[in-house]
């Protein structure tokens, strides 16, 4: 198995959408294999259309905000002492979230195709948010699904989805949370696919849904290249990109731009979600070894039992609590361009705990669990490699979570 | 010699009458009672689908969800899946079996020793619902070598192209779906459409066994009857949940809705 280089990642997928021949493809229904084949022309002739390309940027920059911040964490950096520490401050967007380059991507494809409602799925609630925030912005009816335990959990993003005029669907099947609301939102599509498009909320599900999301949240990686250059002149020769993993979409757009540089220049650490510390139901099926089967349309490493049932996970960051992970993170494994661990809940909250106490910055539980690998490993660094974590979401919608495990003094008011 | 799939197929038309295939989910409510519950309805079905319960269903509806649920919290595993098709085929009257399920479960189990396993115990078909047409070639052609049944699905979106590829790389049998839903929706479309589309599948190819299913239920099944064979799934798993929370048998009650279908198209 083997990354080429000079081609997009998202595009070096082969046929029928395997990434290294294994990872991917459309496992999905008859009668998907239309509206799939539908998108599939119409995004392969916008991505390289200037016109599209022009619309998009516009909307990047003046309704998203572009380019997010890329700062310096100088107090952090001395507390912890070794590498110089910085951060992508994704939680800039619009919206508080990475989610909103593919949520404005899905919308104005669909516009383009004259399609009137949007779906789409949503754990932690940001990409149902950005999606209702997107949907609203182009003047589309937005139904969002949902886990009635995510729901619980996050409610902060619920009431911003409401109030945006989207449909919130509380899916009651399973385990309650993301994996349902992805299976939810994919059979809505399967009966309403003539009138309706379909935004999947990572780089999951078939094959067209993950290159659409990488490619929208390139982005990032794109504003950060140009800002290394413009902070040290050129990329740096030792960077480290630290990013959590769930399905996989902010990491994926935090390294894409990088992806051809050496690993020993530009290494990309990716960081799932390991759960409660002594719990075994993680949702980290990189790190712990998982086998390939068959999630959401895509086969990609997940946690299942021997027969092939999608094992439910844990963790205290609903945006990473996915037993799968993209086909897109499946290929940057095997190929060894990206390195995984895992962090505990405990791991998560303690990192959570250290970034606020150094710094004017309040990382979701999902970045959490990337700063604490970040913070263990750059203590082992020498001064001028520059660890990057991704900050890509805003600990406002966990502010319940955070309360009730670190006491109110954790939470400010917003 | 007729594959057994073939066979009941021209039985009904010998009958002037549609194939009736039913679809129940293997483990629901428990292993005993699924076997049970296909005994008895073989007496009036000619084609019975077993549904190979997964957890993370893209297809399937309510009625079919809650069946699989119950079946996985039962405990049901592949291999028990099996042996309740096995147990089945020694009955006295005993009906050809599909399989309907998901790829993943295939794909744990091993293509070739899952195919293995079909032959063993019985299996005469198998409808793979996320493994459409052209993923689906190379394990369709390894079905036809075991005798097995590898059955495609067209859809009201498959494209004219499509539906003659899809169509000629099928083996006896092809599953027409009458409409955009899951499972278990009601019946949206008007039955002239559904059979205007049946027909142009049959130009096709006058010599396969076409289905259709999706939305076909005591009421609607009437109106299909000039056709090869209707499925009836969700509302058969519906009586089900129906009888165990009215605490009934769902064995008698199943045998006799089944046995209503049968008399609507006789």
């Amino acid at each position: 198995m083997k990354l080429r280089k000079g081609i997009p990642v998202i595009d070096q997928g082969d046929k029928l959408g395997f990434w290294g021949g294994k990872f991917g493809g459309n496992f999905v229904p008859e009668t998907l294999k239309k509206p799939i084949e539908d998108l599939e022309i119409q995004f392969n002739k916008l991505k390289n259309d200037k016109n599209f390309i022009r619309e998009r940027d516009k909307y990047f920059k003046n309704w998203i905000g572009t380019p997010t911040r890329f700062i310096k964490l100088n107090n952090l950096t001395k507390h912890v002492g070794g590498a110089q520490i910085w951060s992508k401050v994704v939680s800039d967007a619009n919206g508080g979230a990475h989610k909103i380059y593919n949520a404005t991507v899905h919308c104005l494809l669909a516009k383009r195709s004259g399609k009137k409602v949007i779906i789409g799925d949503t754990g932690a609630g940001y990409a149902g948010k950005m999606l209702s925030m997107a949907a609203k912005k182009f003047g589309l009816k937005c139904k969002i699904f949902m886990g009635a335990k995510d729901i619980k959990r996050q409610q902060p993003n619920v009431k911003a989805m409401k109030k945006n005029g989207a449909d919130v669907i509380p899916v009651y099947s399973g385990s309650q949370t993301l994996v349902d609301a992805v299976s939810e939102c994919m059979r809505f599509w399967v009966a309403n696919c003539d009138t309706t498009a379909m935004c999947v909320g990572s780089t999951v599900g078939p094959a067209i849904f993950v290159r659409i999301c990488g490619w929208s949240t390139s982005q990032i990686s794109r504003e950060l290249k140009v800002q290394l250059i413009n902070e040290f002149g050129e990329v740096p020769k030792k960077i480290k990109l630290y990013n959590c993993v769930g399905g996989g979409s902010s990491s994926f757009g935090f390294w894409n731009e990088f992806m051809d540089y050496d690993k020993k220049q530009v290494e990309f650490i990716g960081v799932e979600a390991g759960g409660p510390a002594k719990s075994k139901r993680h949702a980290a099926p990189l790190t712990y070894g998982s086998k390939i089967g068959i999630l959401h349309g895509a086969a990609q490493y997940v946690n299942q039992d021997s027969d092939g049932q999608i094992e439910e996970t844990e963790s205290i960051s609903a945006g990473l609590d996915y037993p799968g992970i993209s086909p897109l993170h499946c290929f940057l494994k095997d190929t060894k361009r990206a390195r995984y661990t895992a962090a505990s809940d405990e791991e998560a909250l303690k990192a959570y705990q250290i970034v606020t106490k150094y710094e004017n910055l309040r990382p979701s539980l999902e970045p959490s669990h990337a700063f604490s690998v970040a913070i263990k490993e750059a203590k082992k660094f020498s001064k001028n490699t520059i660890v990057i974590i991704n900050s890509c979401g805003d600990a406002y919608k966990d502010r319940g979570i955070l309360e009730k495990k670190l006491g109110k003094k954790y939470v400010k008011s917003n | 010699m007729l594959n057994p799939i073939s066979l009941a197929f021209k039985k009904a038309k010998n009958e002037k009458r549609p194939a009736l295939l039913t679809y129940t989910v293997a483990g629901d409510s428990s292993k005993k009672q699924s076997l049970e519950i296909l005994k008895a309805i073989s007496n009036y079905a000619d084609i019975l689908e077993v549904g190979v319960p997964h957890n993370t269903p893209v297809a399937d509806g309510g009625q079919i969800q809650t069946s699989s649920y119950r079946a996985i919290k039962n405990g049901i595993k592949m291999n028990d899946i099996f042996k309740i098709v096995k147990d089945f085929k020694t009955s006295k009257n005993s009906k050809p079996i599909i399989l309907m399920g998901y790829y993943n479960m295939i794909f744990q189990y091993g293509e070739n020793n899952f195919l293995k396993k079909c032959k063993k115990s019985g299996v005469n078909g198998l409808i793979v619902v996320d493994l459409p047409w052209p993923e689906n070639k190379i394990f369709s052609k390894k079905c036809k070598k075991n005798s097995i049944n590898f059955i495609q699905l067209l859809s009201p979106t498959t494209s004219n192209e499509r539906l003659k590829s899809i169509t000629k790389d099928s083996h006896d049998m092809i599953y027409y779906i009458s409409m955009l839903s899951t499972t278990g929706g009601k019946l949206k479309v008007s039955p002239n459409k559904i059979l205007a589309n049946y027909n142009k599948i049959k130009k096709i190819n006058p010599n396969k066994n076409c289905v259709i299913g999706f939305g076909i239920t005591e009421k609607t099944i009437s109106k299909f009857k000039n056709t090869d064979g209707l499925v009836v799934g969700s509302q058969i798993c519906k009586e089900i949940t129906r009888s165990l929370n009215n605490r009934q048998n769902p064995v008698i009650n199943v045998s006799k809705m089944v046995s209503k279908l049968r008399k609507k198209i006789s």
